[in-house]
């Protein structure tokens, strides 16, 4: 409630952009101060998921939707233990908290994971802003102690180095490999190996549904390394970060799959990378695709799946060589939203198949997977 | 794949009367409908007897048919018109049925029409209970557990297997009409048994209870080639046991988290996929239980329904328009999103604010009638609000219900234990619970001990106790309103009245104090996709955000340098103010975007044309307070010229804020507030009679219950008696003696306070005549003489009426035309005038009497426009923009060869024990139009398009008072000739025998068994002729009416609707009904 602070006690958080605009607000979560590239999700619902999604890694989160901590938090709906976004931002934190599965507040869990975020903010107007002018680099603070040295706040937030050509797959990735759920092997599971680069909870669940069973490494791994688990298909996780970054490290790991026709997925940032290695180009969006509610047409059948999306790269189309085709298109820009090789089991799609969250339509391509390996 | 080119034309059928549970927005979605598929080019046909309706003008179609909503009609129409395709969905319930009537009754398949939109096969599984339940049970998904019966023996038997309470849903009725929740063996009883009359099918569901788990609402659109999305999801604040209808609710869905809103979004698109709607919109209802988060099925709607009009407007999304291209072969990715112009209508929308819905009540017009709300929908209209948060939005859309309420008033309560009875009314649902959340809070009322007796979620109950914690800071600081005071108590949506009232002090100074601290509100876009992609839309709504803001961001509301117009709204739907003003509205948009001024409308009712976006130019979704419009004004008085407002057409809403927007200065155009307050001020309007040698019943004006009894002597009675500035003859009663007045004087000073009382002479037996009327200040143009066909005494619109007059004589039809130019013009009308004059013949003098004179649109301005062919509101809002009437372009309004009658539509099946009788309080809640080429022929289709059957042969029960026994004689005498049967009470009977005719006997209900009551609930009665007069006859007479009501035997209560029946009866024996368009007129 604002009553129990009055707005002379907003000047406790601010937030500060690179164009040197400042905004006084609440703070929330973690205290500190912290640097990042502002974007803004429209997802009215699965904040909880959002906040966990490793591909956040270095962002500052914003929320359209005015009230988010309704349902508080669980413990089910988390896509990594760790959380790698840089903060966030909400026009209005809810203090008190709503639902059968809810343990606690968000504000508590945010104070947990030392995220650091801000409130009482004009998030529609900021959003307005992303969208005219780009991804803006800005910095958060709460708490705000003394008067604060603008000029020097926003040289440092225009001096961060952002997230181009950064390799954050480093920070994300795990350190050691391991088998999701420890399933232990068996006839009925097919193998897989995969890359982590940040990869989402949601997407090995969907994997084990679909009886896989997955090792996931290090995105450090390479080939020899990959192959001493045996896989069927290798999986490129999502994750944070310019794809062109990452891919220095992994693109010999990723031809060599190529060449020995191992089945290959890759979703979001390892859709990217499979592009790369198939020898295309990946550019930097204005604002990226950040929601829940984004169409794509599958041009395989014509049919239309509303996607999670959460990317700030993509692939060029300019650049995409003869054997590969466009198997799904954005249908806010036309963007490409997947590929797939024409002759081999090579696939990949821009967009969040597992969902989570966002709608279920596209589970399908888990399946598809699973037919490219047995086939 | 484009449009299909093997269908040409298509008969879209509309729903007709606006009645409970199917109100305006089905106008909305036809004309939604109609305008699009006219611009792809199919030719469209329209069928729908509602005359107030923007879909029944005539450019919206092709060929128009305002007709009954019969099989029969439709059958002519269809054998006449040949249309490819009939689109169902559009028209809400009455659509549906009646094209499963078609289905069944070969029509379709004899013409070779087809079905679009939805399958007759899709609209069965999902409108019949059972295979509803065993359909979802196939595609894994829970419903309550229930049984189908069509009898009470069998509800008793499966009652066994269910426990109290259970709900009552008979098949195929609209809004739950007819069912109930029952708590004991008794109400169960009673319930399933009137269900099971009420549902054409004679079947109800007996349905396992999940009272108070928490409600959703999606709202899914399919396509043919089954991609599906979801526009938007809705919660209900108030649990499962309020019909949705009834229910507050907010968009989207809130305590959801994205694992359950993504389980009920599968389960929706499983829902369509089995029940097999492939295009179109469909609504789909959840329970999901608090507790452990189990979600069952309660219901799916084929078609367009009121929440998908409220989802349109809520997300910007038009699901009718778009229903109606993929009804033609469209799919979604082919249709482009019309707000944002450059994505797809394959979206999910995403909103960025919060959206509450109220629903407004009519019980104080229902005496008797329980205020308690169950799963059987009583509500007469809706508000809708956007804000930006919760708090905000509720508190706008509390203001919005103009029924006083400035927020979370307070409720007086002298109980001792107020606690007990605070908890009694939040476990029973009713129009106030809400206030009794907030109330209980003030009373300091654990939050969970609140939850356990009302189920409202916790976390709008938080929200709520905030804002009571709020008031008490606000009171706190009376003495010292800060800046950060009055800022945050704007966050939270405080009203500058409200806050006024929390530190006693008045609306104008709050407001000078916002604008000496520069507290002004933000305007933002509905613009469907969160802000995402840059938009034209000018579709706005006011929120309050917090200060320092840059001033370098962008600002949504772009206040152009045109000449422009403010529209205000009529607010939500009520009796006796209701679509017939939206269409006045809307006609004003259309003039003056035609005139290339740019119309700009202010209104809160989701479910109306005028917030359709596009009907503007621009579309503020507000409240209709002096506070809210005054930000408007301000704006955009700031650029451009603002012309003025126009007020005459929303209704009493706007008039209502006449004077304070003359205090702030605000420009009206049209008739000016002091001519309108010359008319509403009896003192005033009494001596502008006098001066203008006009005659008025005797009357008089008082503010003390002492000065009421002492006029009322003076007078005589019978007296008749209202408080000032109502609308819809609110509070309005004829009074025959003094102990009678003392009640009404008691009761009026406890609702209307200080407003003083208006006492009349009534005239019996004088008929009256409705006058509408256009000038310009110089020319007056007479649109329309109406001739009542209930006598003085019942509310204008609850009567009958003909255009032109059936009755009156040339003579006094001319003396009228002169007294109505001569008010025109002395009271300087620019725009609409509507005059309510009454005849009285005393010793053969035609004696003209002024009863009323409303200088504004009234409720007759649709159908004086759909019967004459003028568009009088357009001509008027052309009027008051300074053009002149040019009469010779326009058709004269009498013709001899069409006659139009207008009846009323009740909604008396829906409150158990209120007495049908009519009087000058207004009661129905909508209209039909009867357009033939004589009175006869009119009446007969008015009463066949409200419904009711009109017997051609059998048994009619005639039961009358002494004064009207001379008149029922000649009419009683054709009913033979014509071949029906008369069934008298005794004293009728004894009359009629002594005149010769043959009647048989039947006892009243007090004379012993069997009775008439009996007979009519036997079904051997077609046609009933009752007239009553004195409080003894009318007790007695009253279980008659309500078994008539109850077993849909037509019945009329006045001598003058008897005789229209019997020329009716007549006319149809000579020649059965026939239709035409009104392009063909």
């Amino acid at each position: 409630m604002f009553f129990k602070s009055n707005i002379s006690n907003f000047s406790k958080a601010a937030l500060i952009l690179e164009n040197g605009d400042i905004f006084p607000c609440l703070g929330i979560g973690s205290k500190g101060q912290v640097t990042g590239e502002l974007c803004f999700n429209t997802a009215m619902t699965g904040y909880q998921e959002a906040i966990s999604d490793p591909s956040y890694a270095s962002q500052i989160l914003m929320f359209t939707f005015p009230h988010i901590g309704i349902t508080g938090v669980n413990n089910e709906d988390i896509e990594n233990k760790k959380i790698f976004l840089h903060g966030v931002i909400f026009k209005e934190l809810s203090n008190h908290y709503s639902n059968w599965r809810s343990l606690k507040s968000l504000n508590k869990w945010l104070i947990q994971n030392n995220v650091i975020g801000v409130t009482s903010l004009n998030t529609r107007n900021l959003t307005i802003k992303v969208r005219d002018q780009g991804a803006l680099k800005a910095t958060i603070i709460n708490g705000v102690k003394k008067k604060l040295n603008i000029k020097s706040l926003v040289k440092k937030t225009a001096d961060w180095s952002g997230i181009n050509d950064n390799d954050l797959a480093k920070v994300v990735s795990c350190k050691k490999p391991y088998v999701y759920k420890n399933i232990t092997k068996s006839k009925n599971r097919i193998e897989i190996v995969a890359i982590d680069f940040g990869c989402k909870k949601n997407i090995l669940d969907l994997f084990l549904k679909s009886n896989f069973r997955v090792t996931v490494v290090p995105y450090t791994y390479n080939y020899d390394q990959i192959m001493k688990f045996k896989p069927r298909g290798v999986f490129l996780s999502n994750g944070p970060g310019d794809p062109f970054a990452t891919s220095r490290l992994v693109l010999h790991t990723i031809n060599e799959l190529i060449k020995n026709n191992m089945p290959l997925f890759g979703i979001c940032l390892g859709h990217q990378i499979l592009g790369l290695a198939l020898g295309a180009n990946t550019i930097k969006m204005h604002h990226g695709h950040h929601g829940v509610n984004q169409p794509v047409k599958n041009l395989n059948n014509n049919k239309i799946e509303i996607t999670s999306q959460n990317h700030g790269f993509m692939i060029d189309p300019k650049t995409l060589m003869q054997d590969i085709k466009v198997s799904h298109i954005s249908l806010f820009d036309k963007t490409i939203q997947g590929i797939e090789h024409v002759s081999k089991p090579f696939f990949s799609v821009q967009y969040h198949p597992e969902s989570s969250p966002g709608p279920h339509d596209s589970r399908y391509l888990f399946n598809k997977f699973k037919k490219n390996i047995c086939t | 794949m484009p449009k299909r080119t093997d269908i040409k034309s298509i008969l879209v059928i509309g729903a007709g009367p606006i009645v409970i549970g199917q109100a305006c927005e089905f106008d909305y979605s036809g004309s939604q409908a109609c305008k699009v598929l006219r611009e792809e080019g199919y030719r469209v046909i329209l069928v729908n007897s509602n005359p107030a309706t923007i879909m029944t003008d005539p450019e919206f179609a092709d060929a128009t048919y305002i007709e009954p909503l019969t099989l029969e009609c439709l059958e002519k129409i269809i054998l006449k018109e040949k249309p490819d395709a009939v689109l169902p969905t559009m028209g809400g319930q009455t659509a549906l049925n009646l094209s499963i009537e078609l289905y069944n009754s070969k029509i379709l398949k004899n013409n070779k029409v087809e079905l679009i939109g939805a399958s007759v096969d899709a609209i069965i599984k999902a409108e019949d209970r059972e295979l509803f339940c065993n359909a979802m049970s196939k595609i894994g998904l829970n419903t309550p557990k229930s049984y189908q019966v069509s009898s009470l023996s069998d509800g008793l038997k499966v009652l066994k297997k269910l426990s109290l309470p259970v709900i009552i849903r008979p098949s195929f009725t609209l809004g739950g009409t007819g069912g109930g929740i029952a708590y004991n063996i008794e109400e169960f009883k009673d319930i399933v048994s009137a269900g099971i009359d009420a549902s054409p099918e004679s079947t109800v569901l007996i349905e396992q209870s999940v009272l108070g788990w928490k409600e959703y609402e999606m709202e899914v659109v399919r396509d043919k080639n089954d991609n599906a999305i979801i526009v938007c999801s809705i919660e209900n604040i108030d649990p499962m046991g309020v019909h949705t209808g009834d229910s507050i609710t907010v968009s989207p869905a809130l305590t959801l988290t994205d694992k359950e809103y993504q389980k009920m979004r599968n389960a929706s698109i499983a829902v369509l996929r089995e029940i097999g709607v492939e295009t179109g919109g469909s609504n789909v209802q959840f329970a999901v239980n608090p507790k452990n988060g189990k979600m069952v099925v309660i219901e799916m709607n084929p078609r367009v329904s009121r929440s998908s009009a409220l989802a349109s407007k809520a997300t910007g999304f038009p699901i009718a328009k778009v229903a109606a291209r993929l009804a033609v072969g469209y799919t979604l990715d082919e249709i482009s999103n019309e707000i944002t112009s450059v994505t797809p209508a394959s979206f999910e929308p995403s909103i960025d604010y919060v959206v509450t819905k109220i629903p407004r009540f009519a019980f104080e017009k229902f005496s008797g009638a329980s205020k308690t709300l169950t799963s059987a929908m009583k509500s007469v209209g809706e508000v809708m609000s956007i804000a930006r948060t919760f708090e905000q939005s509720f508190h706008k859309a509390l203001r919005s219900l103009e029924t006083g309420l400035n927020g979370f008033d307070e409720i007086h309560l002298d109980q001792e234990d107020k606690k007990n009875f605070i908890l009694s009314k939040l476990s029973s649902p009713s129009p106030k619970r809400i206030l009794y959340v907030a109330q209980a809070f003030r009373e300091n009322i654990e939050l969970n001990q609140i939850y356990e007796s009302c189920k409202i979620d916790h976390w709008f109950l938080k929200k709520i106790q905030e804002i009571v914690d709020s008031e008490i800071l606000i009171k706190k600081n009376k003495k010292n309103i800060t800046s950060d005071l009055l800022y945050q108590a704007k966050l939270l949506g405080f009203s500058d009245f409200k806050i006024a009232e929390l530190t006693k002090s008045s609306e104008d100074q709050i407001y000078k104090l916002r604008k000496k601290f520069n507290i002004f509100p933000n305007f933002f876009k509905v613009d469907t996709c969160a802000g995402e992609f840059k938009t034209n839309t000018s579709y706005l709504y006011s929120s309050y955000e917090i200060p320092y803001q840059s001033l370098s961001y962008e600002k949504e509301n772009i206040i152009s340098e045109k000449k422009k117009v403010i529209i205000l709204g009529g607010g939500p739907n009520r009796i006796g103010q209701g679509i017939e003003f939206d269409y006045c509205c809307v006609h004003a948009s259309y003039a003056l975007s035609s005139e290339n001024i740019e119309s700009i409308m202010i209104n809160c009712n989701p479910e109306t044309v005028s917030t359709d976006y596009d009907t503007s130019d621009k579309l503020y979704f507000e409240p209709l307070t002096l506070e809210d419009i005054l930000e408007i004004v301000k704006l955009e008085k700031s650029k451009g010229q603002l012309l003025g407002l126009i007020i005459q057409f929303g209704g009493q809403t706007p008039l209502k804020l006449s004077k304070d927007l003359e205090r702030h200065k605000i420009p009206i155009i049209g008739t000016s507030p002091g001519s309108i307050d010359l008319a509403e001020d009896r003192e005033k309007f009494k001596k502008f009679l006098i001066k203008n040698k006009l005659k008025q019943p005797e009357n008089g004006i008082a503010k003390t219950s002492n000065k009421v009894k002492s006029i009322a002597k003076k007078i005589s009675y019978p007296v008749i008696l209202r408080p000032s500035y109502v609308l819809g003859g609110r509070a309005m009663q004829i009074i025959y003696n003094e102990n009678d007045l003392e009640k009404y004087v008691n009761n009026i000073v406890d609702a209307f306070g200080d407003k003083p009382i208006l006492i009349d002479k009534f005239l019996n037996d004088a008929v009256e005549v409705d006058v509408d009327a256009l000038s310009d200040g110089k020319n007056v143009f007479i649109a329309g003489i109406m001739e009542h066909i209930e006598e003085a005494g019942i509310h204008s619109g609850d009567s009958a009426c003909s255009l032109p007059p059936y009755s009156l004589s040339e003579n006094i039809i001319k003396k009228i035309i002169k007294q109505t130019k001569l008010i025109a013009k002395k009271l300087e009308v620019i725009g609409l005038l509507n005059i309510q004059f009454a005849v009285k013949y005393e010793n053969n003098n035609e004696l003209l009497y002024i009863l009323e004179v409303n200088p504004r649109a009234s409720r007759t301005v649709p159908f004086v426009a759909k019967a004459t062919g003028n568009q009088i509101a357009k001509i008027a809002a052309k009027c008051m923009i300074g053009k002149k009437i040019n009469s010779k372009a326009l058709l004269p309004w009498f013709s001899k060869k069409k006659f139009a009658v207008k009846e009323a539509v009740f909604p008396f099946k829906k409150f158990k024990g209120v007495d049908v009788l009519l009087g000058p309080e207004m009661k129905s809640t909508g209209e039909v139009m009867g357009l033939d080429v004589n009175f006869g022929r009119a009446f007969a289709k008015s009463q066949i398009a409200t419904g009711i059957k009109l017997p051609s042969k059998g048994n009619i029960f005639i039961s009358v008072k002494d004064k009207d026994k001379p008149f029922i004689k000649v009419i009683c005498k054709r009913l033979v000739t014509l071949g029906y049967k008369l069934v008298c009470t005794k004293g009728t009977a004894n009359y009629l025998k002594t005149e010769k005719i043959n009647v048989s006997f039947v006892n009243k209900v007090i004379e012993g068994r069997p009775h008439i009551v009996d007979m009519i609930k036997n079904k051997n009665i077609a046609l009933i002729f009752n007239t009553t007069e004195g409080n003894q006859s009318i007790s007695d007479s009253f279980s008659l009416r309500q078994a008539a009501l109850h077993t849909n035997v037509p019945y009329y209560t006045t001598i003058s609707g008897c005789k229209s029946v019997l020329l009716a009866l007549e006319n149809l024996k000579e020649n059965k009904l026939n239709i035409k368009s009104l392009q063909s007129y």
